[in-house]
């Protein structure tokens, strides 16, 4: 596959209708100013030093390569929560928004007609934000281009957690911008499930204030995709942020997640389960930047891998100047379940205040002989036993998730996927 | 039960033989200890009957109820009703203790092709057990064996070998890192299932376990070799006197 030159590569990915087609002077102007910041900054390339373990081809390339499957084999939190928001082939079915107490749910199509003010404080400003000191010209495009997303706001408890499922087929390429704000003593959930498309390039920026709390719940299983995903988060005083992905899918998928500390005594938490087998090549991407006093920060990654899986890490702490009593917290670890797998970290620290504590660990390693012959030894057969002790190594990240009911769903659904393969 | 016949192990990765020919046969409904020096080869023993890896068989055989366990897997050797009880638990975390009991107890019932067991039978069974040997819900939903102390990882040992019935039993020193009121507990849970079928072998270094656990044959293990077999009596005169003099009289 030859890589375009990346102004080529950024005309060609722009001049499509898809630019600038809200109205409303906001968005126009916002939508211009992050197509000239993509041009300016080039599409990512393989020398680039965060692209150095991913190859950006799939992502940057003109065509969809992949036909992505109808639905995946095992579902999970099918017809279990009350507020759904459901998206085919790329496109919001905005007549099936749920009505939600202490909540407003939009459709970013409308954003600009409804004039909805907290949109234009967030939308493509959090991404500007997250472009230094790494540049993220993929998702500058995306605020460039996406007309669809959610725009949802918390103004209050949100008691039971919002899900958005994408269903898709063939060869959609889907652009996804999502807007999230969470008010003062306010607290949502939100889910996302299913895939937008065979290429997904999706944004979301999440703006959480002092006393506010937002979790995020993730699942990528669909196989046929190449993902790229953004979260944006800004995040206030006495807050939380938590975020968890769990993929098991995806020939390539490559999340990033870029978190900044603006109020102090917050925590953030964002942790990932990760089962790769085969054609699969899945890439966290993390930074976190403290720039308040006695906030705590995790990262908790693990992935199992076999038959040649690709796993990547790469995760950072930014600790300013002035972010005394800062607690970061940072590991990823890898299973490797055989010698065709990969496991490729670099976990970085930067620190500028000198009353912290940071802890960062990384390892890569084997299945543990001592306790797959404990289980075999009480019968259970040896595949059944790898299963129970992949579930195992799992449990730390899984761990991150604060709602139980949460958590069980997702172990549920791992243990289905462990046995159905 | 289980008749083991010249038995000669050497370490996979190294050319060093540990057991150089064991015998023993070990009838049913019988009580057998080993004891022995350290280094003698008594968990060598354990380990290569269950079938941990990292061992080579080079002579002999050792046979369950007439079936060749040398060429099963370790999850068969389980099926066919071999346990042991290990001298240090692995700890699980993430991985609750109920959970992998019942994997366990249906994995052995699917390899012998018996049906499995009910979620409402099992938690009605195991619970039974489990205050049999003083161990509580806390203890059944708490991850394999994570933050147990010494005498509960023990404990959890007797109630796996209560869940499975096997026939066989090794226990490898189970007494080690006990303290005299667990001893008694695990040697109650031991009692418990003996019913004049079910075969057990006790490994131990010290007669202590002994006496709460009654064997019907004591055998003397040292250099790789079982050196002197007896009554209970063999038990005491090592108590007494060590095993310097079994050795010297050996040698």
């Amino acid at each position: 596959m030859v890589l375009p030159s990346s102004e080529a590569a950024t005309r060609s990915a722009m001049h499509d209708d898809g630019l600038i087609s809200s109205p409303g002077a906001w968005a126009k102007e916002v939508r211009q100013s992050a197509a000239e910041r993509a041009q300016n900054q080039g599409l990512p390339e393989r020398r680039d030093e965060y692209w150095k373990y991913t190859r950006p081809d799939f992502f940057v390339q003109e065509s969809v390569t992949l036909e992505a499957q109808v639905s995946p084999k095992i579902q999970i939190f099918n017809n279990q929560l009350k507020a759904e928001i459901l998206f085919e082939n790329a496109v919001l079915a905005a007549e099936t928004l749920p009505k939600v107490a202490n909540c407003s749910i939009e459709s970013l199509d409308d954003a600009a007609d409804l004039d909805l003010h907290w949109v234009s404080d967030i939308y493509g400003k959090l991404e500007l934000a997250g472009q230094y000191p790494v540049r993220r010209s993929l998702a500058a495009l995306n605020t460039a281009k996406a007309s669809q997303g959610v725009l949802v706001h918390a103004t209050g408890q949100v008691s039971d957690p919002i899900r958005i499922h994408a269903v898709c087929a063939g060869r959609t390429d889907a652009i996804i911008h999502h807007v999230v704000k969470v008010d003062a003593g306010a607290s949502v959930t939100l889910i996302e499930t299913g895939q937008y498309g065979a290429r997904c390039n999706v944004v979301m920026e999440v703006e959480v204030a002092d006393t506010g709390h937002f979790h995020h719940i993730r699942v990528q299983d669909d196989h046929e995709i190449h993902a790229l995903t953004h979260i944006f988060a800004r995040i206030g005083a006495d807050s939380t942020f938590k975020s968890f992905t769990m993929t098991s899918g995806g020939k390539m998928t490559r999340n990033e997640c870029i978190l900044e500390l603006i109020g102090d005594n917050s925590a953030v938490s964002v942790a990932g389960a990760c089962l790769g087998d085969n054609d699969f090549h899945h890439d966290d991407t993390v930074f976190i930047t403290h720039d308040a006093v006695n906030c705590e920060s995790r990262q908790v990654f693990k992935k199992v891998l076999r038959n040649g899986a690709v796993g990547v890490f790469q995760g950072k702490i930014l600790v300013k100047a002035g972010a005394q009593k800062t607690d970061g917290y940072q590991i990823s670890q890898s299973l490797l379940l055989d010698e065709d797998s990969q496991f490729l970290a670099k976990p970085e620290l930067e620190i500028y205040a000198d009353d912290v504590a940071c802890s960062h660990g990384s390892t890569c390693g084997a299945i543990d002989e001592q306790a797959l012959f404990y289980l075999r030894s009480r019968g259970i057969p040896e595949a059944k036993a790898v299963d129970l002790l992949t579930l195992s190594f799992m449990a730390q990240a899984i761990e991150e998730i604060e709602d139980s009911k949460i958590s069980a769903a997702i172990l549920n659904h791992l243990t289905d996927t462990l046995e159905a393969r | 039960m289980l008749e083991i016949k010249n038995l000669q192990v050497q370490l996979e990765e190294e050319d060093k033989q540990i057991l150089k020919g064991v015998d023993l046969s070990l009838e049913a409904g019988k009580v057998h200890a080993i004891m022995g020096p350290n280094g003698s080869g008594k968990s060598t023993l354990s380990y290569v009957l269950s079938g941990k890896g990292g061992y080579e068989v080079t002579a002999g055989s050792a046979h369950l109820e007439g079936n060749d366990i040398l060429s099963m897997e370790p999850e068969e050797r389980a099926a066919a009703g071999l346990f042991l009880a290990f001298q240090y638990p692995v700890e699980i975390p993430g991985v609750g203790n109920m959970t992998f009991l019942r994997t366990a107890v249906n994995s052995q019932r699917k390899l012998r092709g018996e049906p499995e067991m009910s979620a409402g039978e099992f938690l009605k069974v195991v619970r039974a057990k489990a205050k049999d040997l003083k161990i509580d819900a806390e203890m059944l939903k708490r991850p394999v064996n994570v933050g147990f102390s010494g005498g509960e990882k023990k404990r959890n040992e007797i109630l796996q070998m209560a869940m499975l019935e096997p026939k066989m039993c090794i226990l490898d020193e189970t007494d080690s890192g006990l303290d005299v009121d667990a001893m008694k507990l695990v040697a109650q849970g031991v009692n418990a299932l003996r019913d004049g079928k079910r075969t057990f072998l006790v490994i131990t270094h010290y007669q202590r376990l002994l006496d709460h656990i009654k064997p019907d044959v004591v055998h003397i293990m040292a250099a790789g070799r079982i050196i002197k077999s007896g009554g209970p009596e063999l038990a005491l005169q090592v108590e007494n006197n060590g095993y310097s003099d079994l050795l010297e009289g050996s040698a």
